[in-house]
């Protein structure tokens, strides 16, 4: 997607950069320095990582769970996209989380994983991820890793700018990346000057819960708004998001977007709109959009569709919103821990630019305004500019940042992460990535408290890194050691989809809550057989209900008959277990969706339509103990007008 | 193991389908059973050599786990006796039936071949009893290998368990 960004001359370049990397790669193989990176990352057998890493899946529209300084994967948690291993997505339990006002989606695109915050640190609560294509925003509750609630994002189109938290977590803010009309209607392409809008969402997170609602959409000009950061400390209050296409260009933007000499990034003060609304102010749009929400008793998702967001013009709220002049279609919007400065990566500027908070507070104070963009001012660059580190790199995307007040910035032409030092501007060191890196990663890179050991390069080209596996490849990560002055490369490895931003977190901040098993007790499904005394099978018309239990290792029924061609077979399967790491499978033959994974005490329902006459198997897919094999069971299927009576047992001739 | 022998049952029927494909009476016979020419005499003689796990006695063996000892009043107490039905019908009857072998043994006269604290620990501790314990290991293999499910009951629970057992 950036690649299209970028000129044809400028990948060239980056071929070219790739060769050198190469060598270097060579160069600095074997030896010492080589052992001393394998101990780096050598986590023994049975030892566990020190980080989490949750990687985003791009397309697989999921998110990863790794661990750093291994580099293992640990687990893919399906967010926006169904996933058949676990049956999310096709399961009558999972289904409503895909729902949007467009229909069932069985799909997205996830981009941005941000952890939730207390008081500008990482908390370990939850985790928030952003659909791009059809706008919506997930929270996965950090101590089931499942996704728990799913809200769309109306009047916004390539939700990109997002989805990153306040300190404490009161908002989780989602930008669009393509202006549209608001609201939607059927006008020409033509008409896009003034007519678009940009909507950049403040979804409000509850304390307790972490439930979403969107508190307010701020209906800005009809540019493209890229990535964003909310502030920090002094700067709290405040949230930063980088734009392009100020031109306002619907068609070539690969040209047209890229003519101004500087777009803008848009400071948004949220507490002063916050208190706008507070007393009264907004006006409610009417709408249509999905509001999904898992709960964790009755492993039920339900949808429910939102019919008005309030919405704000920013001229309404005077002193909410500024533009400050950035160099070049800025990419990322980092804002460093002291909340003092934000960084403008600019993607086609040969420097980087540094905001100063400070300076942007005080040319506020003296109305020092160079124009005005649809009514909202234009500070001026000079005012505001903290500094500039200069020459750095080829196509500067993002910006993280340690605990010894450095930050690192990829640069994607020329293929490197570079060092540089907050305040003086000076680059210390640059380490080259394989190849062309998009994001970067450091634990807390982006709170009030970076944990500067590991840095980690996402990168969009893989070449080859690893055994080739025909057109199609893993994309690369690479680890380094950021704890001493120079960065040092120690691992390599593969991420899946495409990464394009992670969050990584101290495992003891997470890994102490992480839940073990669903209690049998609390489970409130309402076709739960909680022994295999309530197990039954029911028939409503043509609907027909099988309340099923799993134990090692069997089925309860197991054999059942009865059952019609065209009848609508529901099993709820109800996993008995009551101790940890022991899930059963459910798959019967012809399943048109997918297979159950059931965990000790949930319960989980797959629809099966018979089509033919026969004694059909159904199994367990998950190995669950040495008679796995034997978990099995018969159901009978007879002609549409058979008169066989529903039956259904277990082990009836057991001596 | 098991399967081993599965598949050789499985390869003897299917050479019996293929050699009675040329009869015609022989073939009705087989299609209802696996017969399998001596092997049953040989298996009994040595399995009589030694008394099945579930049949054994032993009184003084309290297993391995959180139970160490208990001793029990000589009054059933049918408050937890009840408790512990309630607990056993939620928790175990998906293996366990009363008074019949099913997945594992059936509860009834558990008492008269097992301590107290064993069976507890049982319930408790199934993993590390089937590691440790001689004894739940060979119930482990006499059951098929079937492992006890730990349930996660607490150690309260389990105890009403027992008193329930006390009544059976």
């Amino acid at each position: 997607m950036k690649i299209l960004n970028l000129g044809i001359g400028l990948l060239a370049a980056a071929a070219m950069m790739s060769c050198g990397d190469n060598a270097n790669k060579k160069s600095s193989a074997g030896g010492a320095l080589n052992s001393s990176a394998a101990e780096k990352v050598y986590v023994a057998p049975g030892e566990q990582d020190e980080y989490y890493a949750f990687i985003s899946g791009g397309y697989s529209g999921n998110l990863t769970v790794y661990g750093l300084p291994s580099g293992r994967l640990f687990k893919e948690i399906p967010v926006f996209s169904q996933f058949p291993t676990s049956g999310y997505g096709y399961s009558e339990e999972t289904k409503p989380m895909l729902n949007t006002s467009h229909g069932f989606i069985p799909w997205g695109d996830s981009h941005h994983p941000d952890i939730s915050q207390t008081e500008g640190v990482t908390d370990g609560r939850w985790i928030f991820i952003n659909e791009n294509n059809t706008p919506r925003i997930a929270r996965i509750d950090l101590e089931t890793f499942e996704t728990v609630e799913i809200i769309e994002v109306p009047n916004s189109a390539g939700n990109h700018s997002s989805s990153f938290v306040t300190e404490n977590t009161e908002y989780v803010v989602a930008g669009t990346r393509f202006s549209v009309p608001v609201p939607q209607e059927d006008i020409s392409i033509k008409e896009y000057k003034g007519k678009f809008k940009g909507a950049l969402s403040f979804i409000e997170v509850e304390k307790e819960t972490g439930h979403m609602d969107i508190k307010f959409q701020l209906l800005m000009p009809g540019f493209n708004y890229d990535l964003s950061h909310p502030g920090r400390g002094d700067s709290h209050g405040w949230f930063f998001f980088t734009t392009y296409n100020t031109e306002e260009a619907s068609t070539l933007l690969e040209v047209n977007a890229s003519q101004n000499d500087k777009d803008f990034i848009a400071a948004v003060n949220w507490k002063k709109i916050e208190e706008y609304i507070n007393n009264g102010g907004g006006k409610m749009m009417p709408s249509n959009y999905a509001h999904n929400v898992y709960d964790h008793n009755s492993h039920t998702a339900t949808s429910t569709m939102k019919k008005e967001v309030r919405v704000i013009d920013p001229t309404e709220v005077p002193g909410a919103v500024y533009l400050l002049p950035t160099p070049k279609s800025p990419h990322g919007c980092d804002v460093s821990p002291d909340g003092k400065y934000i960084v403008g990566n600019g993607k086609l500027s040969a420097n980087l630019t540094v905001h100063s908070f400070e300076k942007m507070q005080e040319a506020i104070k003296n109305e020092k305004f160079e124009g005005e963009a649809y009514g909202i001012p234009i500070l001026s660059f000079e005012d505001v500019l903290a500094g500039q580190v200069e020459q750095a790199g080829l196509g500067p995307l993002h910006t993280e940042f340690d605990d010894k007040g450095n930050a690192y910035t990829t640069f994607f032409i020329s293929s490197e992460v570079v060092k540089w030092k907050l305040g003086t501007w000076e680059v210390i060191d640059r380490k080259p990535t394989y190849y062309s890196v998009g994001h970067l990663t450091i634990a807390g890179g982006n709170s009030r408290e970076p944990d500067g050991k590991y840095m980690f390069a996402m990168n969009k080209i893989t070449k080859d890194r690893y055994l080739p596996t025909g057109p199609e490849l893993e994309h690369s990560a690479q680890l380094y050691d950021i704890s001493g002055e120079k960065m040092e490369l120690i691992l390599d490895f593969p991420t899946h989809g495409e990464p394009h931003y992670a969050a990584a977190i101290k495992a003891d901040k997470v890994a102490p809550n992480s839940k073990k098993f669903y209690k049998l007790s609390e489970n409130t499904h309402p076709f739960a057989a909680k022994s295999e005394a309530e197990t039954k099978v029911v028939r409503e018309g043509n609907v027909v209900h099988v309340y099923m239990t799993t134990i090692r290792s069997h089925f309860s029924p197991d054999n059942i008959e009865g059952i019609k061609v065209g009848d609508k077979v529901y099993f709820h399967i109800t996993n008995l277990e009551q101790d940890f790491d022991v899930p059963h499978g459910f798959a019967i033959i012809g399943q048109n969706n997918s297979e159950l994974l059931i965990m000790p005490g949930q319960t989980k329902t797959s629809v099966w339509e018979p089509k033919q006459v026969g004694v059909w198997p159904f199994y367990c897919t998950d190995f669950c103990s040495a008679l796995h094999q034997e978990m099995q069971g018969y159901i009978r299927v007879s002609p549409k007008d058979s008169d066989i009576e529903l039956e259904w047992s277990l082990g009836e001739d057991v001596e | 193991m098991k399967n081993y022998l599965k598949l050789s049952i499985l390869m003897l029927a299917f050479t019996g389908i293929l050699v009675s494909c040329g009869g015609d009476n022989k073939k009705e016979e087989k299609k209802e059973k696996i017969t399998l020419n001596q092997a049953e005499p040989v298996k009994k003689e040595k399995k009589t050599n030694k008394v099945p796990a579930s049949k054994r006695v032993d009184l003084d063996n309290k297993g391995v786990g959180p139970i160490t000892s208990l001793d029990l009043p000589a009054d059933i107490d049918q408050a937890m006796a009840a408790k512990g039905k309630e607990v056993y019908e939620k928790m175990c009857t998906a293996c366990h039936k009363v008074d019949k072998r099913f997945i594992g043994p059936a509860p009834k006269g558990i008492l008269e071949r097992r301590s107290p604290e064993w069976v507890m620990n049982m319930i408790l501790a199934p993993e590390r009893m089937v590691r440790e314990d001689p004894l739940a290991k060979d119930l482990l293999i006499e059951f098929n290998g079937s492992p006890m499910a730990n349930q996660g009951l607490t150690e309260e629970e389990a105890r009403q368990v027992l008193e329930y057992f006390r009544t059976l």
